[in-house]
């Protein structure tokens, strides 16, 4: 299977997006090269600031910049955008719902050789809890490229992180996706796997084997996980009542938590989070580090049948 | 159009002080001690200086002001109010649930350009809309001011080696040094060695004035518009006096964010009104 990473999709769609819209900036942190801002720097220099590495100003001059009718994406780490730039997000384009988008490259463990600095865990957690933003993580290349569409469509603050390593292909150039609204990939009866990012092709190959053992899944991708589509976790609850959500992300306040909130109010339907146990990443192959957290096809398997 | 001349600004500032301490006695709540040493350069801001429309306060070409050092917002809303930004009465709703004059700043209050009360933010969003002006080659200018406690943030000097980058002519900085914050004078708490000094490291042009002077401070803002266009963001170095005008707020940290009761309300209007010096 081909694998790109998302940050590609993010940086070639920008440049297109920002050549039919002036008003679509970047607003570097120095690491726009590993962001892959650095051919819209090159191409669409008017519409370029490089801040230099000081990421809680990158924030607060994008605010200042949306209040001028600009779309600014604030480009660094997901551990930078998310955590050094917490309080400036919070302050300054959340609360008064500004339209800046912060676009992060190494989400997750996905930096994998970088080690624990680098792989943001936490970030889409954090996010979630601040009032007004909206948090994204797309599945593949194509549903990087087609999100970071959606979201300069969509006026106010929007978290979206992308892998640093190449990940599987699933989608192509004609994918669709709205964001807040779940993209079911297949429909099933017996188990809902509910994934994002990084982890959607290991819910994918999770239901291949998993019909093979005469379990039909249906596979969700839930790249928005704030505004989570409520409507479609009901619906998994109502129809099938057994969830397994995956994600490149601590097991706390991220996907897992999000489905499960659903369901608490519900109270009914049975969910088996798979992420992130609640500990740091060191500097390790990317899959050696998903398969210590339990982050795998075989995982979402076994979490699957544990349910039935 | 007339321009209001040093002796009406004056009159201004003097009548701005009176709504700032009549609305932190209203509220029983807020800040008096910074509103008062900011409260010069607020005036010759709104009354002088900036270029803004109280009819249609979004105005694309609006000069900005952005009140990095967000607590001392009752200063800002008594211009915004005597101005005409909304009416005056609401300049008795400080901190009132439902109010647009919230505690700290936010943008549901008309004039608010950006919300502030986190220390060390606003800067960086003022240069942010300075160089939203350059990029659109529009000829509005920034005014921001900052407290000389809040300048031992960091985020503070990452936004000013970005206003020398981005050689930021349209940002006017005023810092009001009054040498005290809540812990005690900042000498005491963290020095700032010399802030003129450290921003022309930084490339700004620098004034040292007595900021609350106002013949010192119309002096400077008639020197940067002739410096209008020399790449240089400019910064003035205002010595303040926290609680000026009022006779026991003067000089005295606690009055930093403590509302007066009924007598000191009385003392503190009868020395504004009457003068202390």
């Amino acid at each position: 299977m081909k694998k790109i990473a998302t940050r590609n999709g993010f940086g070639e769609e920008l440049v297109e997006l920002g050549r039919k819209n002036r008003n679509i900036l970047v607003v570097d942190a120095d690491i726009g090269k590993s962001c892959k801002t650095d051919k819209f720097a090159h191409e669409l220099e008017d519409q370029h600031i490089n801040v230099g590495i000081a990421e809680q100003n990158a924030a607060g001059v994008a605010a200042g910049l949306a209040t001028c009718g600009k779309i600014p994406f604030v480009v660094t780490y997901a551990v930078f955008g998310s955590l050094r730039m917490c309080e400036m997000i919070r302050q300054e384009i959340a609360y008064p719902k500004l339209n800046v988008k912060i676009a992060c490259s190494h989400g997750g463990l996905t930096p994998a050789n970088d080690g624990a600095s680098h792989q943001a865990i936490e970030d889409m957690g954090v996010m979630r809890t601040i009032p007004n933003m909206t948090v994204i993580m797309p599945a593949d290349y194509y549903a990087a490229k087609e999100l970071v569409r959606k979201i300069v469509e969509y006026e106010g603050p929007v978290f979206i992180r992308f892998t640093r390593d190449a990940i599987p292909v699933i989608y192509d150039e004609n994918i669709k996706l709205e964001i807040g609204k779940a993209h079911i990939i297949q429909e099933g009866k017996d188990v809902a796997l509910i994934a994002n990012g990084d982890t959607v092709c290991l819910a994918l190959e999770a239901a291949k084997i998993l019909e093979g053992e005469g379990i039909s899944a249906k596979v969700v991708d839930m790249h928005t996980i704030k505004p989570l589509d409520v409507d479609c976790v009901k619906d998994c609850i109502e129809n099938i009542g057994k969830i397994v959500t995956s994600e490149d992300h601590n097991i706390m306040n991220g996907l897992g938590s999000a489905v499960c909130e659903v369901a608490a109010e519900l109270g009914k339907g049975k969910v088996k989070r798979i992420g992130i146990q609640d500990q740091f990443g060191e500097s390790a192959p990317y899959e050696r580090l998903m398969a210590k957290n339990g982050i795998t096809v075989e995982g979402i398997v076994a979490a699957a049948k544990a349910l039935q | 159009m007339k321009r209001t001349t040093v002796e009406e600004l004056k009159e201004i500032a003097k009548e701005l002080r009176k709504i700032v301490v009549t609305m932190v006695y209203e509220a029983q709540s807020g800040h008096p001690g910074g509103s008062l040493s900011a409260a010069d350069f607020v005036t010759a801001c709104y009354f002088r200086e900036m270029n803004v429309d109280p009819q249609n306060p979004k105005w694309e070409d609006r000069d900005r002001f952005v009140l990095s050092k967000g607590h001392v917002c009752p200063i800002q809303y008594a211009a915004l109010g005597k101005r005409g930004f909304f009416p005056e009465e609401v300049l008795h709703t400080l901190r009132k649930e439902g109010s647009p004059l919230q505690g700290h700043p936010n943008m549901k209050c008309p004039g608010i350009d950006i919300p502030t009360g986190s220390l060390g933010q606003g800067f960086a969003c003022a240069v942010g809309m300075a160089i939203g002006a350059k990029m659109d080659k529009k000829a509005f200018r920034v005014f921001a001011v900052l407290g000389d406690g809040e300048c031992q943030e960091g985020e503070i000097w990452e936004a000013a080696q970005t206003a020398n980058k981005y050689q930021l002519d349209n940002l006017i900085v005023f810092v009001d040094d009054n040498n005290l914050q809540i812990d005690g004078t900042t000498d005491e708490v963290m020095p700032n060695l010399d802030l003129g000094e450290k921003f022309k490291a930084f490339g700004f042009e620098v004034y040292n004035i007595d900021g609350n002077d106002m013949g010192q401070i119309v002096r400077a803002l008639d020197t940067i518009k002739m410096h209008a266009h020399d790449r240089k963001p400019k910064v003035i170095i205002g010595a303040t006096t926290k609680g000026k005008g009022v006779s026991f707020m003067e000089n005295v940290g606690s009055w930093h964010g403590v509302a007066p009761n009924k007598e000191q309300y009385e003392q503190a209007m009868k020395d504004l009104e009457e003068g202390i010096d």
